[in-house]
């Protein structure tokens, strides 16, 4: 199924582009795609140099570089808060379980999670648990991050804490393509909106011009509707 | 609470009572439920019943490894794998339809009788064999349903780690999968431990073999109760024990799981 349609997007190192649009414009097949967690039947997509649509790209390599962060947090239910950050780098790695653990904890530490360590994922609130999200994908040292979404599932008064997160790894420069309804949150801490309709770029630019002077009609529709539904 | 404990007592009373003054009573508490016989016969019977769970135990083992090694086979993905996909339905539909007891009679009989240089001739060799094979086909569907119940997201989460195929289903889905279907693991355990009994038609003397040849001497089925309670007495054990771990396992991992 074709799904998106001629994407032409350039993210550069320690930049912080945003993915707007409505449900199905194709964000989340978008950063699936980067992630390779889609079949790709057609285009390139090139990370540092490196076209990781090619055939005979060590896939796994490329995950390991990129992270990603889901909706519905997606944590490991069977596993300790520690235990989901430590695995990948311990089992990926190789790293042993004390250098992967202290790492762990420090991650936690700065998520102000470190107390959670020991419990179990459900028992957190969906806040907790997607900063657990975020740590687990960082505990990778990954060259760019990937948000789909991650503050949709969440109660409007989690949704702070998860933002102020990525706000803080904006501010350390890492590189991040964020799929987000939060304008506010957006038009704050990117440098670059894109606009995503039917699966392709309609239009993107510095978040100023497109959230106060949309050059597209569709992008002027869209972004009415979500001041129709108060979320901006 | 109290309504309860009357009615209950009222309800098995009169049926005890029925049961006790119809006229073939007499004939059957002699027959089925005569104290001499029991006392004498059960402590027989119990020491050839460790020959059965020395043969489910064993199979249990082999059950759980080879039916997990079906149920992955089965689950993998992707082109490359469809020989394996397809030698592991083939095995689970041959090995589903076959009745117990046939595979039994089949190898513990025909196997011995190839008179083969180095093939074993212990009936308990092929007793675990045949239990084995016959189980795992069932066991097997149980993991399956159990992986398959994992959702994706949990595969693309640890994929997107960089872990690949096989430490996904290492770390992430079975241990999920595996924690899923203990409750209808156990119920195949314990049909295996039932059929454990068949194996007496191999001439090998267990416990219904034992309780078999004592009722046959002494023209009396209490042997034959005395087996059923032995059967019974560890089954239900074996489900208390599976509800408590379960309870435990959930409390542990969630809010308000004592519920």
């Amino acid at each position: 199924m074709e799904v998106l349609k001629g994407i032409d997007l350039v993210v550069d190192s320690h930049e912080v582009v945003c993915l707007i649009g409505a449900s199905g414009s194709g964000k989340s097949t978008l950063l699936r795609c980067i992630d390779l967690l889609e079949p790709i039947d057609a285009g390139r997509i090139v990370i540092d140099g490196l076209d990781i649509t090619s055939r005979g790209v060590d896939q796994n390599a490329v995950r390991r570089r990129v992270g990603i962060v889901f909706q519905a947090f997606n944590l490991f239910p069977h596993m300790t808060v520690l235990r989901n950050v430590a695995l990948a780098p311990m089992r990926v790695l190789k790293r042993s379980q004390e250098n992967a653990d202290e790492r762990a904890r420090h991650l936690l530490e700065r998520f102000g999670l470190v107390d959670k360590a020991d419990e179990f994922p459900d028992r957190l609130s969906g806040g907790q648990q997607q900063r657990v999200a975020i740590a687990r994908a960082l505990a990778m040292d990954p060259d760019v991050m990937l948000l789909d979404e991650v503050t949709s599932a969440l109660d409007p008064v989690l949704v702070a804490e998860v933002l102020d997160a990525i706000r803080e790894l904006a501010d350390q420069g890492m590189t991040m393509v964020i799929a987000t309804h939060e304008m506010g949150f957006a038009s704050d801490v990117a440098r670059r909106v894109a606009f995503l309709h039917e699966g392709r770029i309609l239009e993107d630019g510095p978040p100023e011009r497109i959230f106060r002077e949309p050059a597209e009609p569709e992008t002027r529709a869209f972004l009415d509707r979500i001041i129709a539904a108060g979320r901006m | 609470m109290w309504i309860a404990v009357g009615s209950t007592v009222l309800f098995f009373g009169l049926l005890a009572i029925v049961v006790v003054r119809s006229p073939g009573w007499p004939e059957i508490k002699q027959q089925f439920f005569n104290g001499q016989e029991f006392k004498e016969s059960f402590p027989l019977i119990l020491r050839k019943f460790v020959r059965n769970i020395f043969i489910f135990c064993v199979a249990e083992v082999f059950v759980l490894l080879f039916a997990l090694v079906l149920a992955v086979l089965r689950s993998l993905p992707g082109p490359v794998f469809t020989p394996l996909r397809i030698l592991s339905a083939a095995y689970t539909d041959l090995f589903r339809g076959l009745p117990t007891i046939l595979v039994i009679l089949l190898l513990g009989f025909g196997a011995p009788a190839l008179n083969l240089q180095g093939i074993p001739v212990s009936p308990y060799f092929w007793a675990i064999v045949a239990l084995t094979l016959v189980y795992s086909a069932y066991v097997a569907e149980v993991y399956r349903a159990g992986i398959q119940s994992i959702h994706p997201s949990q595969v693309a989460s640890a994929r997107s780690l960089g872990l690949t195929r096989w430490q996904s289903m290492r770390y992430v889905i079975l241990p999920q999968a595996v924690r899923r279907v203990i409750p209808p693991l156990l119920n195949d355990f314990i049909g295996l431990q039932k059929d454990s009994a068949l194996v007496f038609l191999l001439g090998l003397v267990e416990g219904l073999g034992e309780a078999n040849i004592i009722s046959q001497g002494d023209f009396n089925f209490t042997p034959l109760v005395a087996l059923s309670l032995v059967y019974v007495a560890i089954t239900i054990p074996q489900a208390r024990f599976v509800d408590r771990m379960i309870a435990r396992d959930q409390r542990r991992r969630q809010a308000g799981g004592d519920l």
